[in-house]
């Protein structure tokens, strides 16, 4: 007697396997072709790129830039990497853009799904871990170029603080302390924010991090977005505490935004971590 | 050598089967109010549910045998979840989802010998009143399209009755939870020799449901994205004040003989005698 675990995945994989993400890749005639974008046999497919989350008091800060490339070309200006995948948590996609798209719908509807057929949350170990197995599913696709490396992070309800999961092609989770970031502009994001981080600081300066982060990601990668203030573009900002998810509007991203350009203008490499001690 | 039985008969039985089965547990109300839509059942269990969310706008409730229905409503679960994640969150509706249970329950009546012993409500929350939908349907299939309020149960054409009179457009939610609670204690009021009088209203002859004995939900249409909500605790106690206290205003009794007089009266109502099981610990949700 085989109980029905409550897994919208699992259960779409049996019921209609063609609707997981990336399940046309098997049938694809393109074995042999490289991954990445430019590889051959896939032509260049817009890709999203840069993802910074670090954990504040009380909560957790998910933030991404607004660009997708392909090849070398802006796909879009406006895209949103960062997601709402329940109450108490959100994820940030990287890699190509149309199936990570597909995995947070799958990956939300995942999570609600085992809300309304059990009558509670999965634990946050337990939502990371689903996720994991759904990209290992994926690999299959990801060999073949249509690679999708998320961030997930959240609000453990149990412990009270935020929690940074990170994964590879092939799955995970590996949990990360304090900081972490994924994406083309992942090295200098990660760069920066090694210096600007401080432990146990309120959202809205953990907000700011994440922001100057992702403006020295933009810096030096061209696939990453900085602020774009003649378009009213911002970086997409969500901060994670027991309050449950929620986006910084429109105006609260202007703020943080326009402070760090405004200070750029005066130090554009940005702040200066100190030197001497004291 | 099996004997020959009109289908007339077969089928005779099995509704009549199913009926009792149904009887033998207590009746649950959907009632629609200014804000959105209000679910109400007597259960002791804060664990195992009559009422459930199946989508963002769309609610279950259910009598009869536990593990039926709850197969019904994971079922419906299933079927939103996948009409919404192949098409788009919008494109399942509370017509689609009546319309599958229909299908089950009317094929699992002709075919199987035992038949399912339960009422079940599908309710959506539109973007006004006039928007929402309630379907009633049936342990046989057939589905009904009830507008303002509905019963189920094995005392639904009593329950109903009190609700016809009770309903009104555009009621505030501690009016419609008034309503409901005089619609579920009709039958038992009727059953108690001096619950001859008024049909309803009368707090002396009204079985007292407390916090505890309730299972409350809504549909608020206000809200974004997921609408159900369960009102449980300290928000249903008070909810339930508000709607006694708004009671003694419409009967002439005065209202401080409601207190003493309710403590006998819950005497001859039997307990709540479902056929759910012991109930289990607070989850939490």
């Amino acid at each position: 007697m085989a109980p029905r675990i409550s897994s919208f995945a699992d259960f779409l994989a049996s019921y209609a396997p063609d609707l997981l993400p990336g399940s046309a890749a098997g049938r694809a005639p393109m074995a042999g072709a490289h991954p990445g974008p430019g590889g051959h046999g896939l032509p260049d497919l817009p890709h999203a790129t840069t993802i910074v989350t670090a954990i504040c008091d009380g909560g957790v800060v998910i933030a991404g830039d607004r660009r997708s490339t392909a090849g070398n070309m802006i796909a879009k200006r406006d895209v949103e990497k960062v997601f709402r995948t329940d109450e108490f948590s959100g994820m940030g996609i990287a890699g190509t853009a149309s199936v990570g798209l597909e995995f947070v719908r799958l990956f939300q509807v995942e999570l609600e799904h085992y809300e309304k057929m059990e009558g509670r949350s999965l634990s946050l170990e337990g939502k990371a871990n689903r996720l994991a197995t759904m990209i290992r599913g994926n690999i299959a696709a990801a060999m073949q170029g249509l690679a999708v490396v998320p961030l997930f992070a959240g609000y453990d309800e149990v412990t009270g603080v935020g929690r940074i999961f990170s994964y590879d092609v092939a799955g995970g989770p590996y949990e990360e302390h304090r900081y972490h970031s994924i994406g083309s502009g992942s090295v200098f994001a990660r760069g920066s924010l090694k210096k600007l981080y401080r432990d146990g600081v309120s959202s809205s300066d953990v907000v700011r991090a994440c922001v100057e982060a992702l403006y020295d990601a933009a810096d030096d990668d061209s696939a990453t977005g900085g602020p774009d203030l003649t378009r009213s573009i911002y970086p997409v900002i969500a901060v994670v505490t027991a309050d449950g998810y929620n986006r910084l509007s429109e105006a609260e991203a202007e703020e943080h935004a326009r402070a760090v350009v405004n200070e750029r203008m005066q130090s554009p490499d940005g702040p200066k971590a100190p030197l001497s001690s004291g | 050598m099996p004997f020959y039985v009109s289908p007339e008969q077969v089928m005779k039985d099995k509704a009549d089967y199913a009926r009792k089965g149904i009887a033998r547990g207590r009746s649950g109300v959907v009632i629609q109010y200014a804000g959105g839509i209000l679910f109400v059942a007597p259960n002791p269990s804060r664990a195992l549910h009559k009422i459930s969310e199946i989508y963002d706008r769309i609610a279950f409730a259910a009598v009869g045998r536990y593990n039926e229905y709850e197969n019904l409503r994971k079922a419906g679960v299933t079927y939103a979840d996948v009409t919404g994640y192949q098409f788009d969150r919008r494109d399942v509706t509370a017509r689609g989802i009546a319309n599958w249970y229909a299908q089950q329950l009317g094929t699992i009546f002709t075919e199987s010998s035992k038949p399912f012993e339960v009422e079940i409500i599908v309710a959506e929350a539109g973007e006004s009143a006039e928007a929402d939908q309630i379907y009633r349907i049936t342990f046989d299939g057939s589905v009904g399209d009830e507008h303002g309020y509905a019963a189920i149960g094995g005392q639904a054409d009593q329950v109903a009755t009190v609700l016809k009179e009770r309903y009104s457009d555009g009621m505030t939610l501690t009016e419609a939870l008034s309503a409901a609670l005089a619609g579920l204690a009709a039958p038992a009021g009727n059953a108690t020799p001096a619950g001859n009088a008024a049909p309803a209203g009368n707090g002396g002859e009204r079985p007292e449901l407390g916090t505890g004995q309730l299972e409350v939900a809504i549909l608020d249409r206000s809200r974004p994205h997921r609408t159900f909500r369960r009102l449980q605790g300290a928000r249903l106690e008070q909810l339930l004040a508000e709607s006694r206290a708004a009671e003694p205003a419409e009967s002439p009794e005065a209202p401080k003989d409601e207190t003493p007089e309710t403590g006998p009266a819950t005497g001859p109502t039997t307990p709540p005698s479902d056929p759910i099981g012991p109930s289990a610990p607070a989850d939490g949700m």
